[in-house]
């Protein structure tokens, strides 16, 4: 029973981990079209600056909130820097902007190793959240509770800032017609940018949040950019509710098929995936195809 | 029809036929004239510096430097050249690091490699070059059933510290079903299979086996797994003992955890929290053995890298004591690979930061193993934690109690072997 | 350049490389020209798909490792050789076929992410069924083959052997590729509505780009697997896939020459170049950029554009290649 209980609330956990990491990849692949192959790096970026902000850079030592804000905000700049560089150059060749999100995660990943090693780094949990609740013989950390409130917390902010505010439609917009959005006058080029700096500012805030979870280490970009794709597939591309309902399922098979069924444990994480793509490429929730 | 010029065109097949050819003449390289004594002593290292091995592979390297800065670069009485290779902490780097090694540095010797896997990898490849290797790397095997005559390993086979461990469980802490839990890899396999074999001769049983993969970013879902046990056995490497012991106390589990050498390696106790208090480990390097030559180590590490070390660290410094002494019992030559390796295997050493060892026939080390509790008490070198020694087993072999013949009739440990039985 | 000149371009190269193991000193580098050779094939087999076919895939490291597991799992079963290149070739096969029928139902983007999602399955299996495969302690191959009583053990023997295999796909493809179904494919890659209204099975013809480009990879595969004589998980790796598809990219795709160029750039980068810079992924990752930004055509064409530009004054871009295609959008 305790089993059961524990995996449930590990899979909800990083279910609303991986919502925070794969919102902001749906959001780019359903305005921009593009699998963002950064995005991995983009979380392991955002682990690895927080680590520094913790252990305190520039003479202060960061609250761990505070640090994870300031890096979200660190890689969003990077996201933008990166879309008006390089990707605004190649407006329009779909297919050489996702080699060049390849090319620049393979970049990535080697600056990290040289400015943090190759050793993996802890984050420690945030005090004050150190500690227990206790559900009969069920221990659950508070932490991991909190992510799950933290992934609700920014799903509603996202939701809103989407249907209510101005920037939202226009977002929702360019998803839908691209063309016509530019007909009515949406500057769409900006769009990309603000919103690649969105997702990769995501990315790099559930980079830290995960940290006291999944600590970082050389790599993890390349564990994690799987798991967003597979999410957003499943969800549906551009599609919010999409990626919260594909994150919760992906969090469920990951840590049951761990436990469960150990050799097939990344087989039933990416068959779905494919089923998907070739049953129905729109995804559960997706409006448009691909 | 006139006949057509002969036009020089230059294109792309020319070209690439034309940089082959001078590619190839480029690269070529005339072999250097050998001489022996004046040449630097070219030390090869297969260290992993990436990946969660890593924490252990940095050290093993500055255990190594540790020797050469204190001999001031000096071994058998030539000057050392050190080539310190990345394997990555897999089988596929760590092979062509090896070729690398070998066939562009050409080295004398190797030190390394870190993980059983890595060393399975490259079994062959080492035969067949003759290249003496000191492995750190446990991989049981190649000192038993499947002997390489190259290999010579002062550091441990995987199971050697489980043998002593398990019998401490069962005598002196009493406690008989235990769960095991430990990385999905050939170190992991035989340390459990050791664990177990010894275990089941002092009467206790194994409930079950968990093998989590070696990059395993949280360890929840084999946690909550565990049950219905008086103990449990848990033999991480690297740095992920650090997130499984979080990782357990995150479950609120209580039952006392015991482990092999990598487990509780005393390297981590600087990152260790609260929740290692108690945990008992049997290693072959413990930081509070109070010997000469554990001190001279310690005090170099400090200085030159300002690292606590551990085991990694110091196995490779007794790795370079070893190395020295043959070298200085072969006069400096180590040209002629089989001379040099008898004179490796006839090493026998008392003072070293690991106590007293010598080898056996197969080149295994037999030495001494410390079984340790980790608590406050006694704590050094501004730790909050540490290793207190509670007991030591002298002149332990590889084959813990049992005769040669017998151990080497049964297979080499595995996932399978020994086989679960009712607990 | 006539054929009597292209001939002969051929055959001083295959002169100079059968050559190069007596020219170069050290086993060393005939290794690296063994691993360049065996990557170019597997390179060539990936461009079949991303250059002639227009279909980009980040799964053929799967293909290829499936080989390659196949031949270590039946040699350390004790069977022979012959069996076991025989049996990797059929299962490749009969993988790539499986890849074919899932991918093949859309292009473009959705097609990368469908063979990435295949790799990765098949990543996953090699990498948790240990029973099968030994997971991460991956599969060591006893001994190379020793065909006609040459042993294959020896470095140079083996980079022949290779070098013949090379020579044998390098000339398949260039016929593939040189054929009315090579034309038919590049048909579909540039205008796949026409061809259809032509009257040309869209689909089959590329399924039977894809099952080349899989006997290519597979092949490639086995002499891996002999020239490592070991396997693990990470040759199938989303890694793997990617350094080919760096491979083909910046060599060229859509040329014959493209892959092999790429190949052996991506081989020296990452063995020779890593002795002095220590970060040659970054390297890797940062001529991949420049070249997909500035010269997408890739390395091959480009520096022949370059060439004749300097011959003769400016020089476009060729529009019929896939990379360069894109800009005209």
């Amino acid at each position: 029973m305790t089993f059961w209980l524990l995996l449930t609330v590990n899979s909800v956990t990083f279910g609303g981990l991986l919502f925070l990491l794969s919102a902001g990849f749906s959001l780019i692949f359903g305005l921009m079209r593009i699998p963002n192959l950064t995005h991995g790096s983009m979380f392991m970026l955002g682990a690895y600056f927080g680590t520094t902000l913790l252990s305190g850079a520039l003479g202060i030592r960061f609250g761990f909130w505070v640090a994870a804000i300031v890096c979200a905000l660190q890689i969003a700049v990077l996201g933008a820097l990166m879309e008006r560089l390089l990707l605004r150059r190649l407006a329009g060749q779909q297919l050489a902007q996702v080699l060049v999100t390849l090319g620049v995660s393979f970049m990535v990943a080697d600056l990290c190793l040289m400015g943090w090693g190759g050793d993996p780094i802890s984050v420690a949990t945030p005090p004050g959240l150190n500690g227990f609740i206790r559900f009969g013989a069920a221990v659950f950390p508070l932490y991991r509770l909190a992510v799950i409130a933290i992934a609700v917390i920014f799903a509603l902010a996202l939701w809103l800032m989407l249907e209510r505010t101005r920037l939202g439609a226009m977002i929702r917009a360019g998803v839908d017609d691209p063309q016509m959005a530019r007909v009515v006058g949406i500057r769409v080029s900006q769009l990309f940018t603000i919103v690649f700096a969105l997702g990769a500012g995501l990315a790099g805030f559930a980079g830290l949040i995960g940290g006291p979870i999944l600590s970082v280490y050389p790599g993890i970009d390349q564990d994690m950019l799987p798991l967003a794709l597979v999410v957003v597939i499943l969800g549906g591309t551009g599609s919010l509710l999409g990626s919260f309902v594909g994150s919760i399922l992906i969090g469920f098979i990951y840590n049951f098929g761990q436990a469960l069924l150990p050799e097939l444990a990344y087989f039933i994480l990416f068959l779905p995936m494919v089923l998907v793509l070739v049953l129905r490429p729109q995804g559960l929730f997706g409006g448009q195809i691909l | 029809m006139p006949a057509k010029p002969k036009t020089r065109k230059v294109n792309r097949r020319t070209v690439l036929a034309g940089s082959v050819a001078g590619a190839a003449v480029a690269l070529t390289r005339f072999p250097a004239p050998a001489v022996a004594q004046a040449e630097p002593f070219r030390l090869g290292l297969l260290t992993v510096k990436t990946g969660p091995l890593a924490q252990g592979g940095i050290q093993m390297e500055q255990g190594v430097l540790t020797y050469l800065k204190e001999t001031n670069y000096m071994i058998g009485g030539r000057k050392v050249d050190l080539f310190s290779a990345d394997t990555g902490g897999n089988p596929a780097g760590t092979k062509t690091k090896a070729q690398e090694l070998v066939e562009r540095d050409k080295v004398d010797v190797i030190l390394g490699p870190l993980a059983a896997f890595e060393l399975y990898a490259i079994n062959d490849y080492i035969r067949e070059q003759k290249m003496p290797t000191l492995s750190l790397a446990a991989a049981d095997d190649l000192t038993q059933r499947k002997p390489n005559p190259y290999l010579l390993r002062a550091s441990a086979t995987s199971s050697q510290a489980m043998h002593p461990m398990a019998h401490y469980t069962a005598t002196e802490l009493k406690l008989k079903r235990i769960f095991c839990i430990v990385e999905d890899f050939a170190f992991g396999y035989e340390q459990m299979g050791g664990f177990q074999a010894s275990l089941q001769k002092e009467g206790g049983c194994v409930v079950n086996k968990l093998w989590p993969p070696l990059v395993t970013p949280d360890y929840t879902p084999y946690v909550a797994q565990i049950s219905d046990c008086d103990g449990v056995c848990q033999g991480f490497a690297g740095s992920n003992p650090l997130r499984f012991m979080k990782a357990y106390a995150n479950a609120g589990l209580q039952y006392p955890v015991v482990t092999g050498e990598t487990g509780g390696d005393d390297a981590l106790l600087k990152s260790f929290g609260e929740e290692a208090i108690g945990l008992v480990s049997c290693i072959p390097y413990t930081l509070d053995l109070e010997v000469d030559a554990n001190q001279r180590f310690i005090n170099g590490m400090l200085k030159n890298f300002d690292t606590i070390p551990g085991q990694y660290a110091g196995l490779l410094y007794v790795n370079c004591q070893v190395v020295d002494a043959a070298l200085k019992a072969t006069g400096g030559d180590a040209r002629d690979k089989d001379k040099f390796m008898t004179a490796l295997r006839a090493v026998s050493l008392t003072d070293t930061p690991r106590g007293p060892l010598k080898f056996d026939h197969f080149g295994n080390v037999v030495g001494t193993f410390y079984i340790r509790r980790i608590g406050t008490e006694g704590a050094k070198y501004g730790l909050k934690l540490w290793n207190k020694t509670i007991k030591t087993y002298e002149n332990v072999s590889q084959f813990w109690i049992w005769p040669e013949q017998e151990y080497l009739a049964h297979p080499v440990y595995s996932r399978d072997y020994p086989p679960l039985t009712k607990c | 350049m006539s054929i009597h000149g292209r001939s002969i371009a051929a055959l001083i190269a295959v002169v100079a490389l059968a050559a190069l193991p007596y020219a170069i000193g050290e086993v060393y580098y005939v290794n690296i020209a063994s691993q360049i050779l065996l990557y170019a094939i597997f390179a060539l087999g990936l461009n079949i798909l991303v250059g002639y076919a227009g279909l980009v895939s980040l799964g053929h490291a799967g293909l290829f490792g499936i080989a390659a597991y196949v031949v270590a799992y039946l040699l350390v079963a004790g069977h022979g050789h012959v069996l076991a290149i025989a049996a990797a070739l059929v299962a490749s096969l009969a993988a790539t076929a499986g890849f074919a029928a899932l991918s093949l139902r859309s292009t473009g983007i959705t097609f990368i992410m469908i063979t990435l999602a295949l790799g990765e399955i098949i990543w996953g299996l090699a990498y948790r069924w240990i029973s099968l495969t030994n997971g991460d302690n991956g599969i060591t191959v006893p001994a190379r083959p020793a065909p006609f009583g040459i042993a294959l053990g020896n470095a140079r023997a083996f980079y022949l052997a290779t070098l013949i295999v090379f020579i044998v796909a390098i000339v398949a493809s260039g016929i593939f590729v040189r054929s009315p179904f090579g034309a038919a494919l590049r048909g579909t890659r540039d205008q796949p509505r026409r061809m259809n209204a032509l009257g040309y099975h869209v689909w089959m013809i590329r399924f039977w780009a894809f099952m080349f480009s899989g006997l290519l990879s597979a092949i490639a595969g086995v002499l891996f697997v002999y020239y490592n004589q070991f396997i693990s998980p990470q040759a199938l790796a989303l890694t793997a896939s990617a350094e080919g598809l760096l491979m083909v990219i910046s060599g060229g795709a859509g040329t014959l020459l493209g892959p092999v160029v790429g190949a052996a750039l991506v081989v020296i980068v990452k063995n020779v170049v890593s002795a002095y810079v220590e970060r040659w992924n970054f390297m890797l990752g940062a001529i991949f950029v420049a070249i997909v930004v500035f010269m997408p055509e890739g390395l091959v064409p480009g520096m022949v554009r370059l060439t004749r530009s300097i011959w003769r004054g400016k020089a476009k871009a060729d529009p019929t290649l896939p990379m360069a295609a894109g800009r005209r959008q």
